[in-house]
């Protein structure tokens, strides 16, 4: 099997077949996607690539693909397309697809009128999608013209192409910025990256009516699957570092802290620099930084603390500077933060340490060949795409800091509930409201541990369950005395009579062991008794990840009904005389 | 001239993914089933990438068989 990134085009695109052949024969359970493409140029040789690296990423897309260039048609009034109920659309154009473009003699109110109907052309179709589908769309910007018949002028004047598109794009953007579940696929920067000499090869228009140049779909495709996967929450989480010649150029242990590498003062110190700087920002993103070295812990912090550097000690959620093998250092640096080694990203320049941890462990160890390759390698990985961003976000590296605090404090407790007691834990456990809507999607899509159906929602799937009468919601935000834990359960359940199927049971694993499933347990028996509700139903559906909650509702106390020969579960409880089984958790008071 | 027909059965193969497939101076569409539109694209690409090299739009449109494949493939290198 190649590597799924970096990756070499030529090889993806001949061995095509036989790689989905290999990724199919894993038999792993795969997100089930239906993918509607509307194309205003041929999709076929798009969606197969596609297909590939979601498939890479634990997606699995079933497609359904617009007749050549049909795609506004498709979007306005096409059935078929509505009855394949797609649960995401990609919109497939490109300038090729632009209709008119302005001519010298035009005024400038003329061009801005032209300018406005092409736009609108493009609106027109988002906005009926959004009312008859409601699904997340993607929609590809537009690349830059091939040619330019003034020249350099051609950006500048009103009349160029080059001046057309750009306002086009910008057009694309505000609508983007006013509306939510709509997404950019940004193929102006990515041909602009990978050169649209190369892209634009008129030929492949010509003779296949292929928009870009048909070596060049393995980049696009697997440019574009990145949104797939940030949307439906296979994004890393992590980037674990390792220090010497990855953070700063030198060894401390051996060079000393004054004789590393990293600041103004040299032409490798700047790199490293900027390497840091990189690293910072997308630590503000909500990347949690760790630490992975071979050296003694304090040659690492003396490293971390050099005046000229950007990261301090502090930027990092653990640091592990030890002598044991990194493999082990990551397995460790995974349990400590309750995530998978999957969602880590290990970053060494040593070739031979990344093959180690690859060898043992599901985890990203990309080629960090030279520190000025550094930056592009990482972030052309698409390891953290971004898509939507909540406030809780921003906190995050903060929240798994303080966890590490309680961590400390519970060793100095004889007995676990005094130590939850000590924690003055406060739970606000209330119904969805607008303001948390996109944090809650944002949970269901991310959650694969704590998670009994690991049933994933879209932002318009979330809308509608939040405006029907049908199901009880509830979400939970969890505070103690080291901070704020943010929105991190969310339980729904669907009314079927006296009946309350549990649709949705999910909890973020870093407040695992503190008792909040009971707080939230607690609250939806209240909840359901009072809409006259008997019984709950929950359902557990084993996945590779989720085995840690395989028994909750049994030790929650509720009877199994049934189980199948796939280890599916249902379970029911009778809420009638229900007690309250949360002791430790003030609830909302 | 072998050469080269050794190294277009291995990436015929690929792209068909079918080991059983073994390409000649005659060989067309019509001998390989999977041989549609769209797995055109994949061969011409592939066959391009294996031997460094572009075809023009008229040879790619000219193009009857693998041996007329061959011959332009030969001239290149």
């Amino acid at each position: 099997m190649p590597n799924f990134y970096p990756f070499d085009c030529a090889y993806i695109t001949k061995k095509q077949k036989s790689i989905k052949r290999e990724l199919l024969k894993d038999g792993a359970k795969r997100i089930e996607k239906k993918v509607a493409i509307l194309g205003g140029s041929t999709t076929n040789g798009i969606a197969d690539l596609l297909e590939l690296f979601l498939l890479w990423q634990g997606i699995r897309p079933t497609f359904y693909q617009s007749e050549y260039n049909q795609y506004w048609q498709d979007a306005m009034f096409g059935s078929e397309l509505r009855e394949f109920k797609p649960d995401f659309i990609f919109i497939h154009t490109s300038n090729r697809n632009i209709a008119q473009y302005p001519d010298m003699s035009m005024k400038s109110g003329d061009v801005d009128l032209l300018l406005k109907s092409q736009t609108e052309y493009f609106t027109a179709m988002w906005d009926k999608l959004r009312e008859d589908i409601g699904c997340p769309i993607i929609q590809n910007n537009m690349e830059m013209p091939y040619w330019r018949l003034l020249g350099n002028k051609d950006c500048a004047d009103i009349h160029g192409r080059v001046s057309f598109v750009t306002r086009i794009n910008q057009g694309f953007y505000e609508y983007a910025q006013s509306h939510d579940n709509f997404f950019i696929h940004d193929i102006n920067y990515l041909s602009a990256s990978l050169g649209l000499e190369r892209w634009a090869n008129p030929l492949y228009w010509n003779m296949y009516k292929y928009a870009l140049a048909v070596p060049l779909i393995p980049e696009f495709a697997f440019s574009l699957s990145k949104i797939f996967a940030s949307l439906l929450g296979r994004n890393k989480k992590v980037l674990a570092l390792d220090l010497d010649n990855t953070l700063w150029g030198g060894v401390v242990g051996d060079d000393g802290a004054e004789g590393i590498a990293v600041g103004q003062e040299v032409p490798m110190g700047q790199a490293y620099c900027e390497f840091q700087e990189y690293l910072k920002a997308q630590k503000q993103l909500g990347v949690l930084l760790t630490v992975c070295s071979k050296n003694d812990e304090e040659n690492a912090i003396a490293g971390l603390n050099h005046p000229d550097g950007v990261l301090r000690p502090r930027d990092f959620t653990l640091i592990k500077a030890n002598w044991e093998p990194k493999s082990l250092n990551i397995e460790q640096t995974a349990k400590e933060l309750n995530l998978l080694p999957e969602s880590i990203v290990f970053v060494d320049d040593n070739p031979a340490e990344r093959e180690i941890v690859k060898g043992t462990l599901p985890c990203e160890a990309p080629p960090m060949e030279s520190i000025e390759s550094y930056i592009q390698t990482l972030d052309k990985g698409g390891y953290f795409e971004v898509t939507n961003f909540s406030e809780d976000d921003l906190k995050r590296g903060e929240m798994y800091k303080q966890n590490a605090e309680r961590a400390k404090m519970q060793s100095a407790f004889a007995d676990y509930g005094e130590y939850l007691d000590s924690l003055e834990m406060k739970a606000e456990i209330a119904d969805f409201s607008p303001i948390n809507l996109a944090r809650i999607t944002q949970l269901t899509n991310k959650s694969n541990q704590f998670n009994l159906t690991t049933k994933r929602f879209t932002s318009a799937e979330m809308e509608q369950v939040y405006e029907s009468s049908d199901y009880i919601r509830l979400c939970g935000r969890l505070e103690d005395k080291f901070g704020d834990n943010g929105i991190v359960s969310v339980v729904i359940g669907k009314k079927d009579g006296a009946a309350l199927d549990i649709e949705l049971w999910l909890m973020s694993c870093r407040v695992l062991k503190r008792d909040m499933e009971l707080a939230m347990l607690d609250t939806l028996a209240e909840e359901a008794a009072g809409q006259g509700i008997e019984v709950l139903r929950g359902h557990y559906y084993p996945t590779a990840k989720n085995n840690m909650v395989k028994n909750l509702y049994g030790d929650f106390g509720f009877d199994k009904i049934s189980e199948d020969n796939e280890g599916n579960t249902l379970w029911e409880y009778n809420i009638r005389g229900y007690q309250k089984k949360n002791r430790h958790i003030k609830v909302n008071g | 001239m072998e050469e080269i027909y050794s190294r277009l059965n291995g990436v015929f193969r690929d792209v068909f993914d079918d080991d059983s497939i073994t390409v000649n101076e005659s060989t067309t569409a019509n001998d390989i089933e999977d041989w549609d539109s769209l797995n055109h694209i994949t061969l011409i690409d592939a066959v391009e990438s294996e031997f460094k090299v572009r075809f023009t739009m008229g040879e790619v449109s000219g193009m009857k068989n693998v041996g007329e494949m061959a011959q332009i493939i030969a001239q290149r290198m």
